[in-house]
C-alpha cells in the first residue's frame, strides 16, 4: 500500500462512502482519520497507512477536488507539527490512541510549555519543577511565549524532575491538561499591540504519571524530536515569484511612482534579487527532499527568511514616507492565526522582528550551522557537568 | 519548475573534472605559471578538450560537438573556478562558441568544439549583455583598430571581431598583434588586439551573436563564481579547524563561526541561483530574468567569500605564496566580467517592472 494509484483509488472510495456534501465536518474528519487518510505516513490505526510521507499530496488533492473539509491546519499547527510526532515517537500505545485522533481532527487543540523567562536559548536550564507524589507529579513554575494556550485542551510540557544532576539529565516530558485548576493563562502583549502568545503560570498542577512521555530524566532527548519538527515546519513553503514579503513592496513601488527615490530603488532591486534567490533556494531544498537527498541546507532557510523579511519590511515602511509614520491599529487583540504578510507595512516590520527570535534565535542557529554543518568546534562549556541547582542564575 | 539539482551524469562529470584538476592543476602550479611566459595551461586544456571532449558541450553532435547543455558546462565551470584553472574554457567553449552558434558558422564551430582551435570574442571582458560593444573599422575589406581587455586573447587561434558595418569577423591570431595587458586576475589575463589591415571573414551579425554570447557568459559565470566561493569557504573552514591560537582551534571562536555560517548560507543560495541560471539557459525559459538575478547575486558573494578567506587566514593569507590571492583576484575580476551586479540589477528594473524614479 505505498503507491500513488492505490492511494488515489482509496481516496475515491472513501469519498463515495462519505460524500462531503452530506457528511458533517467532524464526522468526515473522524472517518478520514479512521480510514488512514489523515497522515498516510503514520501507522495503520493511528490515522495513517504506513505509506511514504511524500504521497500525502495525492490524498489531499483528491479530497480537495471533491470539496472536502480540512482540519484547519493553521489553527492546530503545534499539535500537528510538534506534539504529534513526539507522541508518535515516545508515546505508549494507550497515549497514541487517546491523543492523536482528536489532535488531528482539531477537536482538541495543543500548545507547548517549553520556554521560560529564565530559559530561552538555554532551554535546558528551565526551572519549572515537577515533584513526584505517588502516581502523580506536582508541577510549579512559569512558562512563556505559549501560542494557543487559551484555546488548548492539552500542552506538551517539560519540567525539572531532578535538580541534583546536570541540566540536560534532570528533565522529564509530560502532557499537561490545560483545564486543570492550577493552570493560569495570561495574554502576553507584544510590540505589534496584539497578543499572539501567553504566559502560563503552573501552581500545584497535578499530572498523573500515565501522562509522562518517555522515561523520567529523558525529557531533553524527547524535546529534540519536538524542536526538530518545529524547524522543519518554519520557512519551508513553496512560493511563486514575489510570493513573500517582497510582493506588497513591489506592488506599492509600481502603483505609487510619487514615492520612488533613487536610494530606495537600489535597495529594492537588491532585496528583490535576494528574495528571488531565496525562492530558488527553498525550491532546491524541496527538490532535494522529494528526491530523497535531504541536505543540510534546511538548517539555514529560517535564518535567511528572518533577515530578508526584516529588511524588506523595513524598506517598505520607509518607502511609504508620510504614511510610514502611521500604524493601522494598536488595539490589544488575540488573533487566531498569525499572518506575517497580513495587515500593513508597520505591522509587518514589527512582527518580522520576531522571526529571528522565535523557534531558535538566529545566533543559536548560526552556532548549529557552524558546528553541525561545517564541523567547527564548540565553544568551551562550563555548564555541562554541573548540577542544575548549582548553575549561575 | 526548473530542475535545480545535479543529475547523476552531472555528478559523474564533476568527479572526472575534479580528479583531473586535483592531479594536474594544484594551486602551487597555478601560482608558478602566472609568473612564467605562458600563463595558460595548454596541457590541461588538451586533457579537458581532446581527451574529455568538454569544449563541445554546447555544440550539437551534427556540428562536431557533444550535444550537451549549459547545465553540464556549468558543472565544468564550477570545478574550473574551484581550481582557478588558467584555461580559456569560459571564453572559447562558452562565449566564442555561443557567438558562432548564433551566426550558424558550422566550420569554425566544429574546430572550437574539438578544442584544437581556441576562439576569443574580441569584446572587452567588462561588457555585459545589455551594453554596446566597441568596433574596429572595415576599410577596403580589411580591419583596422584596437580593442582592449580581451580575455584569453593571448592563447586564442581565432578572434571574433565586431566591425563598424555591424558584422562579426573571424580573424586568425597570426593576422593580429596581440599584446598582453598586466591584469588584476593572473589566471584569466587580458590582452589588447591590434588590427592593421587584417583580413577577416564575415561570420554573421554582431548584435544577436554578442547578445547571446554574453547572456550565456553572465549566466554560466555564476557557476564559476560558485566554485570560487565554495573553495574559499571550505579551505577557510579546513584551516580554522587546524590553526590554533590562545590554546584553542581558531574555528571554535563564536565570532568567526558566525561569519563562516553566514558565508555558508550565502554559498547555499548562490548554488541555487547558479543552477537556476544554467537550467534557464538550457531550457530557454525565463532566461533573461534568471541570468540577471544570478549574476546580480553571485558577484558580491564570491568577492565576500574570498575576502573573508583572506582575513580569516590572517597573515598567511596576505602572502604571495598562499593561493587565496589568486581566488580574490579572480572573484574581483569576475565581479566586473560580463556586467557588474549593478548593471544586472538595472536590467532587472526593466524586466521585473520596478522602474527607476
Amino acid at each position: 500500500m505505498t503507491d500513488a494509484g492505490e492511494l488515489r483509488s482509496r481516496s475515491r472510495e472513501f469519498l463515495d462512502r462519505h460524500p462531503p456534501a452530506s457528511t458533517g465536518r467532524l464526522d468526515f474528519l473522524r472517518a478520514r482519520f479512521d480510514a488512514g487518510l489523515a497522515w498516510v505516513h503514520y501507522p495503520e490505526g493511528l490515522g495513517g497507512l504506513g505509506a511514504p510521507r511524500s504521497l500525502q499530496g495525492v490524498v489531499d488533492a483528491e479530497l480537495k477536488a471533491a470539496g472536502a473539509p480540512d482540519n484547519d491546519p493553521r489553527r492546530i499547527g503545534i499539535g500537528l507539527g510538534m506534539a504529534a510526532p513526539t507522541i508518535l515517537t515516545y508515546g505508549t500505545e494507550e497515549q497514541k490512541r487517546r491523543y492523536l485522533r482528536p489532535l488531528w481532527t482539531g477537536e482538541e487543540v495543543w500548545c507547548q510549555l517549553f520556554s521560560e523567562p529564565g530559559a530561552g536559548s538555554d532551554l535546558a536550564a528551565l526551572g519549572t519543577r515537577a515533584v513526584r507524589e505517588g502516581d502523580e507529579w506536582v508541577v510549579n513554575g512559569q512558562k512563556v511565549w505559549t501560542s494557543s494556550a487559551h484555546l488548548a485542551r492539552w500542552a506538551i510540557l517539560i519540567a525539572r524532575t531532578d535538580p541534583d544532576v546536570p541540566k540536560h539529565q534532570g528533565i522529564t516530558y509530560f502532557v499537561c491538561d490545560m483545564t486543570d485548576p492550577g493552570v493560569e493563562i495570561r495574554p502576553l502583549r507584544q510590540i505589534t499591540g496584539e497578543a499572539e502568545f501567553n504566559e502560563v503560570f503552573l501552581t500545584g498542577v497535578r499530572i498523573p504519571d500515565s501522562r509522562r512521555l518517555g522515561a523520567v530524566g529523558d525529557g531533553w532527548r524527547v524535546a529534540q524530536t519536538t524542536l526538530n519538527n518545529e524547524r522543519v515546519a518554519i520557512g519551508g513553503m513553496a512560493q511563486p515569484r514575489e510570493g513573500g514579503m517582497i510582493g506588497p513592496v513591489a506592488k506599492t513601488w509600481r502603483e505609487r511612482p510619487e514615492l520612488r527615490t533613487h536610494e530606495l530603488h537600489q535597495r529594492l532591486l537588491t532585496l528583490w534579487v535576494e528574495a528571488e534567490v531565496a525562492r530558488f533556494t527553498g525550491e532546491r531544498l524541496r527538490q532535494q527532499l522529494a528526491a530523497g537527498q535531504p541536505g543540510p541546507e534546511g538548517a539555514g532557510m529560517k535564518l535567511a527568511f528572518a533577515r530578508l523579511n526584516q529588511e524588506i519590511s523595513g524598506l517598505e515602511v520607509e518607502l511609504r514616507g508620510e504614511e510610514g509614520l502611521l500604524y493601522d491599529d494598536w488595539t490589544m487583540r488575540r488573533p487566531e492565526h498569525v499572518d506575517f504578510t497580513g495587515r500593513d507595512a508597520g505591522y509587518r516590520y514589527l512582527r518580522s522582528k520576531g522571526n529571528s527570535i522565535e523557534g531558535g534565535t538566529s545566533e543559536v542557529l548560526l552556532n548549529i550551522v557552524a558546528e553541525r554543518v561545517l564541523g567547527l568546534p564548540a565553544e568551551p562549556r562550563t555548564d555541562k557537568d554541573v548540577a542544575w541547582k548549582d548553575l549561575a542564575r | 519548475m526548473t530542475d535545480l539539482l545535479y543529475s547523476e551524469e552531472e555528478e559523474a562529470l564533476r568527479a572526472a573534472v575534479r580528479d583531473l584538476l586535483t592531479d594536474h592543476c594544484p594551486p602551487a602550479g597555478v601560482l608558478a605559471r602566472t609568473e612564467s611566459d605562458a600563463p595558460h595551461d595548454r596541457t590541461l586544456w588538451k586533457s579537458l578538450t581532446e581527451d574529455m571532449g568538454l569544449a563541445g558541450l554546447l555544440v550539437p553532435e551534427e556540428q562536431g560537438g557533444q550535444g550537451a547543455s549549459h547545465r553540464e558546462a556549468a558543472v565544468v565551470l564550477e570545478e574550473l573556478g574551484r581550481a582557478v584553472a588558467p584555461v580559456p574554457y569560459l571564453t572559447s567553449a562558452v562565449v566564442a562558441t555561443e557567438a558562432l552558434l548564433a551566426c550558424g558558422d558550422g566550420e569554425l564551430l566544429g574546430q572550437l568544439a574539438s578544442g584544437r582551435t581556441i576562439g576569443a570574442l574580441a569584446v572587452g571582458l567588462h561588457t555585459g549583455p545589455a551594453t554596446g560593444v566597441r568596433t574596429v573599422r572595415l576599410e577596403n575589406g580589411t580591419l583596422h583598430g584596437e580593442l582592449t581587455g580581451i580575455a584569453d586573447a593571448a592563447v586564442a587561434d581565432v578572434l571574433l571581431v565586431p566591425a563598424d558595418d555591424g558584422g562579426l569577423y573571424a580573424v586568425t591570431a597570426d593576422a593580429a598583434t596581440i599584446l598582453p595587458q598586466t591584469s588584476l586576475d593572473l589566471t584569466r589575463p587580458l590582452a589588447t588586439v591590434r588590427l592593421a589591415g587584417a583580413p577577416g571573414r564575415r561570420v554573421g551579425d554582431t548584435g544577436p551573436a554578442v547578445r547571446r554570447a554574453l547572456r550565456a557568459a553572465a549566466g554560466l559565470l555564476a557557476s564559476e563564481q560558485l566554485g570560487v566561493a565554495d573553495w574559499a569557504l571550505s579551505e577557510t573552514v579546513r584551516y580554522l579547524k587546524e590553526r590554533k591560537q590562545f590554546n584553542r582551534p581558531v574555528g571554535g571562536f563564536q565570532a568567526l563561526k558566525h561569519r563562516l555560517a553566514r558565508l555558508w548560507l550565502e554559498v547555499v543560495h548562490l548554488r541555487a541561483a547558479a543552477r537556476a541560471a544554467a537550467d534557464a539557459l538550457s531550457s530557454d525559459r525565463d532566461t533573461d530574468i534568471t541570468v540577471a538575478v544570478a549574476q546580480a547575486y553571485a558577484a558580491p558573494v564570491a568577492v565576500r567569500a574570498t575576502e573573508e578567506a583572506l582575513q580569516l587566514h590572517g597573515g598567511i593569507g596576505m602572502t604571495w605564496e598562499h593561493p587565496v590571492h589568486l581566488y580574490l583576484k579572480r572573484a574581483k575580476a569576475d565581479s566586473i566580467a560580463y556586467g557588474t551586479a549593478g548593471t544586472h540589477r538595472e536590467t532587472l528594473a526593466t524586466l521585473a517592472d520596478l522602474q527607476a524614479p
